[in-house]
């Protein structure tokens, strides 16, 4: 019954539509009369607005109002209005709620005007005295503040410490004891924060929204404006990159819905390139690892303390301790993880948050150790591979990280290296390699979705989902193409639309691993209804046959045991006299996954080019071996694990938004200042998915790959540098002053 | 609205005389920078006055065997033209190693040596800067100041000249020509930017209502040894945190004959120091006396916490330029 979409290479069957510039991102909506938002941002870090002169704004003509704590609309009091699916523990900010500055760059007016460059213009001439007070906005000096984390948002499970790794470390042969430090970065996609909001003929709102959830964004707007699903419709079916950004509703959502609500005009805000420092970011963490092992390289405990930074008025955690508690077997482990205030805006998630970070330090430790006590770190790996998820003790659904090693190691060479550092040159440069491990959670969440089949057999399914670049469009259509036996070219897939049925933000990796089962399962509702029909037709032959009984191909039911009974879907239809057949379900995750740790896993291995005298690294080759699961589309995939390396070299050697101390403000915020990875930073990358089967996970035995691809990368990027030079460069990114010595 | 008004220059008078009408007109040619500046409010000119076809759009020898580039000649043109690639390739080096492929179409020659420092707080209106507004301050100095000055800089603005191509004319001893209401001069490369002192919101020597109109090369002289190394966070689209324009004459037993090493990344204006030149001269071309060389250059740099490593980088950057610059036909 396989028409062989699952799994194919199908092409972006949203690509043309990119390609063409026919796919519309949240700022291209055009309405009637619609206006134009610019947000003014503080330029002090806390303290007070004491005045806020909008004067000269206002008296030009075409200015139409200018939004701020002091003529905003009628808001609610409590915290929990504000509220939304991704939130820390905490008060969230709450635009123009009040004089009070919490961060800088924090927005404190909206000029709306007919035009945007006239809203631009108005913008600078308002007229902002602070009374500022004293901040914190030093990490690194202040990290005696740090206190444990005790409660956490969704996702965010404390560390579990076990048996006594305190002794383990002191009676150890080798022990490695290391401090590493992750600057704060910000996720930079591409398309800007924006949100278009059109106020329709009957007062209703269709708010256009850049965002990873639609839901999530209706939802923020119902609370805090008091109004009614029916009120408020949100869409979001393109998005240009989001990396987390957009999982909380952003600042221009509320302004824009503010101002058009209160002007009853439609209006349009987009955020700067500046502004886009403004808000989440992935936070500076400090991370102290002690590991010891014995001298022939099994691990024997492990010590890992992080601190990160949140702001003073949410909690924001994230897992990067847990990892180094799981990965490895190992009986004493010591896993603690502190939050430090700092009157900074509150950190977000970004592409594996926590994972990126915690995998980074532990991963480039476990290196140190193995190097130490004189064993290949593949060796050191494979030696304390673990066979049970270790903090929870749980079996894995499936763990094909030992192939990967294998395949990706012998693929790259990894036989060929040189242990003792800094041996080999090739002209200015010193070669060396380094591996890491890479991990992240596999996990199924609980959505909807519906399917409409019309009598020219053309399918219809839908589900309130994102697709932020991942190629969500694609390979849901995959599976309902393949499930229903129809040509792909006749099956739409809807999302981004509040309007669809329920689906959970898109992140964490679970898109796929979660809508993927609700597209099946509602496909193959459809399926049954089809055969119930084509039974009740008379002498159809399909009387009394089961679903697993009839094959459905190339948009006919066809009876397997005797395929002379047939019929076509179209005439199925016509004859039972249907305008359209349609099913909506729920899948959900079997209660059986709880008993199984259930993770992705690659291997990574790299070499670098590091200039002996001038300090500068090049990334000349990578080879990554990724076990996720059943692979849904091996090019979408692979595109996914690619983009994922990509920042994994950037976040090595370039990315960092850099605090600024006087002002309690990101400083190089702009994409000249702020080094993401260009073209000339990207040299051979290999990507190998290993076959791994999982019938836990869900029934399609899908992972999810949106984080894997950078977990890991840095860390072999260090290990390599370490291979290369003998040095271990313990702060991101790696910049060529780090190894001048 | 912020109202810009905007005219078409027909020839170089037309240019001044629009240009001396306001004291808040700017010259326009590729724009590259100067529109960056007004859109984060930096620059704020009343006026634009478009110098692209005031016919300044050639590149030709000149008599005495120099070459003179037209200011208003696009990055990418001058880089590729033949006649710089075999005899200013320093030069063409240097330019190739700027901004990005779109950036050279667009930016010209004249506008490369007007580029505005790339100091974070000069962009950010939101903190002091005396370079954007004199008298308030310089936040760099206490401040993340990685990729600023080392030598020359003052106690009011240690901001860097982000140029590649003026470190190359400043090797090469170019001549700006320019031309203002009271007629035309000629400035060497070397008087052309200034140090910052107590007026850093001036980068440059220009009069009031001044353009460029060429830049002119001397004769050849380096076209065998030579190297642009520039050292940066990215290898592509990123300012120098370092650069060195190394260029060198050599006799048969690579004893050196003539010596040019100009620095960029690290001070206001592209870094020479004859003394440290003539140091190598008539001595054999090994690294030691480059470094002799180097540390002359340096003796005076400054750090001011997180750029400290330029002194160091910038020591081992001319040797490894002035080494490449050596062995140069060996690798082409």
């Amino acid at each position: 019954m396989k028409s062989g979409y699952i799994g194919a290479a199908v092409n972006r069957v949203d690509g043309y539509l990119k390609v063409r510039g026919e796919a519309k991102y949240a700022a291209e909506y055009q309405a009637e009369q619609l206006c134009y938002g610019v947000v003014v941002s503080s330029s002090i870090a806390k303290g007070k607005i004491k005045t806020l002169d909008a004067s000269k704004a206002l008296a030009l003509d075409g200015v139409l109002q200018v939004f701020s704590h002091e003529n905003r609309t009628s808001l609610p009091w409590f915290d929990r209005s504000y509220k939304d699916e991704d939130q820390p523990p905490g008060s969230p900010f709450r635009p123009f709620y009040s004089n009070e500055i919490q961060f800088n760059m924090q927005p404190i007016a909206l000029v709306v005007a007919e035009s945007f460059e006239l809203a631009r213009y108005a913008a600078t001439l308002i007229d902002v005295e602070y009374k500022a007070v004293d901040f914190n906005a030093d990490f690194l000096n202040s990290q005696e503040k740090a206190y444990e984390a005790k409660k956490g948002k969704s996702g965010w499970k404390p560390p579990k410490s076990r048996g006594n790794a305190s002794k383990a470390l002191k009676h150890a042969d080798v022990l490695v004891e290391a401090t590493y430090f992750h600057p704060a970065e910000h996720h930079n996609p591409l398309e800007l924060h924006a949100s278009t909001v059109v106020v329709e003929a009957d007062d209703t709102f269709t708010v256009y929204d850049k965002t990873q959830g639609v839901f999530n964004s209706q939802q923020y707007l119902m609370n805090i404006f008091g109004l009614s699903k029916a009120e408020v419709h949100v869409k979001a079916p393109y998005i240009g990159g989001a990396f987390g950004s957009g999982l909380r509703p952003q600042y221009q959502l509320f302004m824009a819905f503010m101002a058009a609500k209160a002007l009853k005009r439609s209006v349009r805000v987009v955020l700067t390139r500046q502004q886009m420092f403004s808000f989440g970011h992935r936070p500076m963490t400090t991370q102290q690892l002690s590991l010891a092992a014995s001298s022939k390289g099994k691990l024997v405990g492990i010590k890992h303390e992080a601190i990160a930074e949140t702001s003073q008025f949410e909690e924001y955690t994230e897992n990067v301790v847990n990892w180094s508690g799981m990965l490895y077997d190992c009986p004493d482990v010591d896993l603690s993880y502190k939050l430090l205030k700092l009157d900074t805006y509150t950190p977000l998630d970004m592409r594996a948050p926590g994972g990126a970070t915690g995998v980074y330090a532990f991963e480039a430790a476990i290196d140190e150790l193995a190097c130490k006590a004189g064993v290949d770190p593949l060796q050191f790996r494979l030696l304390n591979y673990a066979e049970q998820e270790q903090n929870e003790k749980l079996p894995f659904s499936s763990k094909e990280l030992k192939a990967c090693y294998a395949i990706a190691a012998d693929k790259f060479g990894w036989a060929r290296r040189n242990p003792i550092p800094g041996q080999l040159r090739e002209g200015d440069n010193l070669l060396g390699v380094g591996m890491a491990t890479g991990v992240w959670e596999a996990q199924q969440q609980q959505v909807m979705a519906k399917a409409k089949l019309s009598p020219d057999g053309q399918l219809v399914v839908s589900c309130g989902t994102a697709d932020i670049g991942t190629g969500t469009y694609t390979v849901m259509s995959q599976i309902a193409a393949e499930t229903l036996g129809l040509p792909i070219e006749d099956v739409s897939f809807l999302l981004g639309d509040s309007d669809l049925p329920m689906a959970p933000l898109q992140g964490g990796s679970w898109t796929a691993s979660s809508v993927g089962p609700a597209v099946l399962s509602v496909c193959e509702g459809l399926k049954e209804k089809l055969l119930k029909e084509a039974a009740g037709l008379p002498h159809s032959g399909f009387k009394g046959a089961k679903v697993e009984e009839v094959l459905f191909k190339d948009g006919m039911l066809c009876l397997k045991g005797d395929p002379s009974v047939q019929l076509s879907i179209a005439a199925l239809m016509k004859q039972r006299n249907l305008a359209i057949l349609e099913h909506q379900t729920a899948s959900m995750p079997d209660p059986k996954q709880s008993q199984y740790g259930k993770y992705t896993h690659s291997a990574v291995f790299v070499e670098v080019k590091v200039d002996a005298e001038l300090g500068n690294v090049q990334v000349s080759r990578v080879v990554v071996a990724v076990a996720a699961g059943r692979i849904l589309n091996p090019k979408t995939a692979r595109s996914q694990v690619l983009g994922g390396v990509v920042w994994g070299i950037s976040m090595a050697l370039e990315e960092e938004s850099v605090m600024d101390k006087q002002y309690g403000r990101f400083i190089n915020h702009d994409l000249a200042e702020y080094h993401v990875a260009v073209n000339a930073d990207v040299h051979d990358i290999e990507v190998i998915f290993v076959e791994e089967e999982d019938d836990v996970i869900n029934p399609l035995g899908v992972k999810g790959l949106g984080e894997i691809g950078i977990v890991g990368v840095p860390a072999a990027i260090s290990n390599a540098i370490y291979n290369a030079t003998g040095k271990r460069l313990r702060a991101l990114p790696f910049t060529l002053d780090k190894l001048l010595e | 609205m912020n109202r810009i008004t905007y005219s078409k220059a027909t020839d170089v008078r037309d240019a001044i005389q629009e240009h001396s009408k306001t004291d808040k007109a700017q010259y326009i040619a590729g724009g590259t920078n100067l529109l960056d500046l007004m859109k984060v409010n930096v620059m704020r000119p009343a006026h634009l006055v478009d110098i692209n076809k005031i016919g300044f759009d050639f590149i030709e020898q000149e008599a005495d065997g120099g070459l003179r580039l037209g200011a208003s000649v696009t990055n990418a043109d001058t880089a590729y033209h033949q006649h710089v690639q075999q005899h200013y390739p320093l030069l063409a080096e240097a330019m190739l190693s700027a901004a990005s492929a779109q950036l050279r179409n667009m930016a010209t020659n004249g506008g490369n040596i007007m580029q505005r420092t790339r100091c974070y707080y000069f962009y950010d209106t939101s903190t002091a800067c005396n370079k954007r507004e004199p008298g308030s301050g310089c936040s760099a100095i206490n401040g993340y100041n990685r990729m600023h000055a080392i030598l020359g800089t003052s106690a009011d603005c240690i901001a860097v000249h982000p140029s590649d191509m003026a470190v190359a004319l400043r090797a090469l001893d170019a001549v700006v020509c320019v031309e203002g209401p009271s007629g035309k001069r000629e400035i060497p490369m070397e008087a052309f930017h200034r140090l910052p002192e107590d007026k850093p919101d001036q980068d440059n020597t220009l009069a009031a209502d001044e353009v460029i109109t060429s830049i002119k090369l001397p004769p050849s002289k380096y076209a065998k040894h030579y190297s642009y190394l520039k050292l940066r966070d990215r290898p592509s689209y990123a300012f120098a945190l370092v650069s060195v324009a190394a260029a060198l004459n050599l006799d048969e037993q690579q004893h050196v004959l003539e010596a040019s090493i100009a620095l960029g990344g690290v001070a206001h204006k592209p870094w020479r120091m004859p003394e440290a030149e003539a140091l190598l001269i008539g001595k054999p071309a090994t690294a030691a006396n480059f470094r002799m060389a180097a540390d002359m250059l340096l003796s005076t740099a400054q750090g001011y916490g997180h750029n400290n490593f330029k002194i160091e980088l910038a020591r081992r950057a001319i040797v490894r330029a002035l080494e490449q610059a050596v062995n140069k036909q060996a690798t082409l």
